[in-house]
């Protein structure tokens, strides 16, 4: 009984981890508020879709049990590119003011939903194929065509070349996969693979097999990414840039570049998140609205700038809203006081769970207002 | 004073304000009924847009979370009207209660039988709530973005609660208040909208002179030197929880007017008016209008919103982007809003690089920024 209501927090709380994670790292290296996280979650778990489909074309038909994997990638790439687009056109104008910046990625994020609704994903997974060409063909030359003078015109080639590979990879997909060629704004399904459905006995209880492929997914992004940060040079100038920005751009950090990585290793966490979100239900234009404010509680109960805040955030939000949702407090100790009994009968809803669980993190930062792990440091402001 | 004499700023207001008020004495006779009534809608907009603009134009708050307030006004107004009109209905209390096999009004709907009581009520009550979110927030010195993401998840926290309570207030159905009965007539007849159309025009313009006289004086210095530097608005000795507080209660109070109007005239008021894009929408009428000017949130609650319903009548798939792409331009390019720039600098820049209009030579220091201005955003 414990057990199961502990696996169900857990499974609640990595969905919420590797959405916040992204976030979390965006937040805490630029002090970005990305409303259009949600969105790229949403692409993430549209990427899943369309490579399923992709997949069962008869090419590809008997690698069919491998999509959720490949997809993984393609969804990691797919946010991570859009986010670098957005990051490199409208973000970077608008550093130092976080509050503009909230609002341009809301009307970014408006803008993708109505994308997905009336482009035909099809076309869609062309666009985003020629921006991936475009963004990155300049940089597979050697380092003496980049330096000279006309890698402009190298530049503009590769776009011309990656706008052809797009619209051509569109129309071939649009014409081998019907159900990409029509723009919808109906919810889609992803159907998980034989080897996913059902579920395993642990203990004596029954796990859905998807909930744990969720949590191995948190797993291995959680420790990519610390070791991605803790281990790697980029890492360390991230980290280096996180903790002063002025000093490491002194130091010969070129911090224009650690912020279009940061942003895309974020964006494209989103996607993971995506993939993730595809697995637990049905995939639409708005699936990632429902998740983006649970995303901003786990950044401000953990702390900004520590991974380690964003875990026990997130797991202790899903821990909660598991115990409060079902009301499993009640079957834990049956003979509770009438009056409390009646209180948790009350707030024993998904939706009133999530009133709780506000009202909790409300009391919570008035003791901690700079969340679980606060940075350390002397500031004027804190 | 002479009107020559004026500041351009100034010309331009006023300029302004006698268009809008010659409008508004128009409208009804130009009008057809519907578009009366959405004019009507929109210059309720308006009241919550002058509330944002205190907050977030003013004192630096950018507050995600005035659906909340907006829809308490609307709940209190429509339970009152329900209320008064239910004579026929079985035990004296609105049909929808009988729904779900309530029998007596819940208690705090009791108060709501008075007018008068409900008249304040319309305005007090999401005046306190701002006040008691707003003051645990201030207190522990959240803000900036952290603020806007917290009103943003009490938002959402409002909306799951009365989108869940069917049996206290109709949960996710809402209160209708068209078929109701106000002065003996039914509240969605022609000649009661009229009236209520002129009482959101004065409204309006009463709700502008109030806070232009807030934003007046050492009270308004304060908030803008909230905006601007709020650790030094502290050394020097005032307490900005205080200031902040109530400027978020007024706003409140100014959604909870509008959010009543707004009810009224469109017929119903239910969780929809809670959803997180509604809320930040009036954020943008406010940025497009531009900010801190408090007739640029009129004139941008009320343009925005007709060209939502133009457009969204014509090409019902375009309105996302062009909205999404509004957020991006005037953030981007138009950062002190349409009213901004065409008080500031931004007609004559324009001549100049059009060539009409000769450049007027400065000192260079005159140009360089100010150095307070780099900090204002941080």
């Amino acid at each position: 009984m414990l057990l199961d209501s502990l696996f169900n927090g857990v499974a609640i709380g990595s969905v919420l981890l590797v959405a916040a994670l992204g976030l979390a790292i965006v937040f805490g290296l630029m002090g970005v508020i990305n409303l259009a996280h949600g969105e790229l979650m949403m692409l993430g778990a549209y990427t899943t879709y369309v490579t399923q489909l992709i997949f069962k074309l008869p090419l590809l038909k008997p690698y069919y049990n491998a999509y959720v994997i490949v997809s993984i990638f393609f969804a990691f790439i797919v946010s991570g590119v859009v986010g670098i687009l957005l990051e490199k056109t409208v973000i970077r104008k608008l550093y130092g003011s976080p509050l503009e910046t909230l609002l341009a990625t809301w009307g970014v994020s408006l803008i993708l939903q109505q994308f997905v609704r009336s482009v035909p994903l099809a076309y869609g997974t062309g666009l985003v194929l020629s921006l991936i060409i475009g963004l990155f063909l300049p940089s597979v030359f050697s380092s003496k065509v980049k330096e000279s003078i006309n890698f402009k015109y190298v530049k503009f080639s590769s776009w011309i070349f990656a706008a052809l590979a797009g619209v051509l990879s569109g129309n071939l997909i649009s014409s081998s996969v019907s159900k990409l060629s029509r723009a919808s704004a109906r919810n889609v399904d992803v159907t998980a693979p034989a080897w996913m459905r059902g579920q395993v006995e642990i203990l004596g209880t029954a796990f859905p097999k998807t909930r744990l492929m969720i949590i191995i997914i948190t797993l291995i992004s959680v420790i990519a990414i610390t070791l991605f940060l803790n281990q790697s040079a980029w890492g360390m100038r991230i980290r280096a840039v996180t903790q002063n920005r002025e000093m490491s751009d002194c130091l010969g950090i070129s911090t224009e570049k650690v912020d279009v990585l940061t942003f895309g290793i974020g964006s494209g966490l989103a996607g993971v998140a995506g993939v993730a979100v595809s697995l637990l239900g049905s995939v639409g234009p708005n699936v990632g609205g429902n998740y983006i404010v649970g995303c901003f509680m786990v950044v401000v109960l953990g702390g900004v700038g520590n991974l380690l805040g964003t875990i026990f955030a997130s797991f202790g939000i899903g821990i909660m809203t598991d115990l409060i949702g079902a009301g499993r407090l009640l079957s834990i100790w049956p003979d509770m006081p009438l009056p409390l009994s009646n209180t948790i009968n009350f707030f024993a809803t998904t939706s009133m769970a999530r009133v709780m669980i506000f009202a909790l993190i409300v009391i919570f930062l008035q003791f901690k207002p700079t969340g679980l792990f606060p940075q350390k440091g002397r500031m004027v402001e804190s | 004073m002479e009107f020559k004499n004026l500041t351009l700023s100034k010309k331009t207001t006023f300029v302004i304000w006698v268009l809008i008020i010659a409008f508004i004495i128009a409208a009804p006779s130009i009008l057809p009924v519907f578009r009366l009534n959405l004019l009507g809608r929109y210059l309720s907009l308006a009241i919550v847009a002058l509330g944002v603009d205190l907050i977030w134009g003013f004192t630096g708050l950018l507050s995600l979370g005035q659906g909340i307030f907006f829809a308490l006004g609307g709940y209190c107004a429509a339970m009152y009207l329900q209320i008064t009109s239910s004579s026929e209905f079985p035990n004296n209390i609105p049909e929808f209660f009988g729904l779900y096999g309530v029998d007596n009004l819940p208690f705090f709907w009791e108060p709501f039988r008075s007018p008068i009581f409900s008249l304040f009520a319309i305005w007090v009550i999401p005046a306190l709530v701002a006040g008691i979110l707003g003051f645990l927030v201030f207190r522990n010195r959240i803000k900036g973005v952290y603020f806007s993401i917290l009103t943003q998840a009490a938002l959402l926290v409002f909306f799951n609660f009365f989108n869940g309570q069917q049996k206290l207030i109709n949960g996710t159905n809402g209160l209708k208040t068209d078929v109701t009965q106000l002065f003996g007539q039914m509240v969605g007849s022609e000649s009661i909208q009229r009236m209520f159309f002129w009482i959101t025009a004065l409204l309006v313009i009463a709700a502008w002179f109030f806070s232009k006289w807030v934003v007046k004086g050492r009270f308004g210095n304060i908030l803008i030197g909230i905006r601007d530097d709020e650790p030094r608005v502290r050394f020097t000795g005032y307490n900005p929880v205080l200031f902040k507080t109530i400027i978020f209660s007024i706003a409140g109070g100014l959604a909870g007017i509008s959010g009543a109007l707004y009810t009224v005239q469109s017929g119903i008021v239910s969780p929809q008016f809670m959803t997180v894009p509604f809320s930040i929408e009036m954020v943008i009428w406010v940025a497009v209008g531009g900010r801190g000017t408090l007739l640029g949130a009129i004139l941008g609650a009320v343009l925005i919103n007709y060209a939502k319903s133009l457009v969204s009548e014509a090409l019902p798939a375009s309105w996302m982007f062009i909205q999404g792409g509004l957020f991006i331009l005037v953030v981007t390019a138009l950062p002190e809003g349409v009213l901004g720039w065409l008080q500031g600098e931004g007609p004559r820049n324009l001549l100049q690089k059009l060539g009409l209009k000769r450049k007027i030579e400065t000192y260079p220091s005159l140009e360089i920024k100010n150095e307070t201005e780099g900090l204002k955003n941080e």
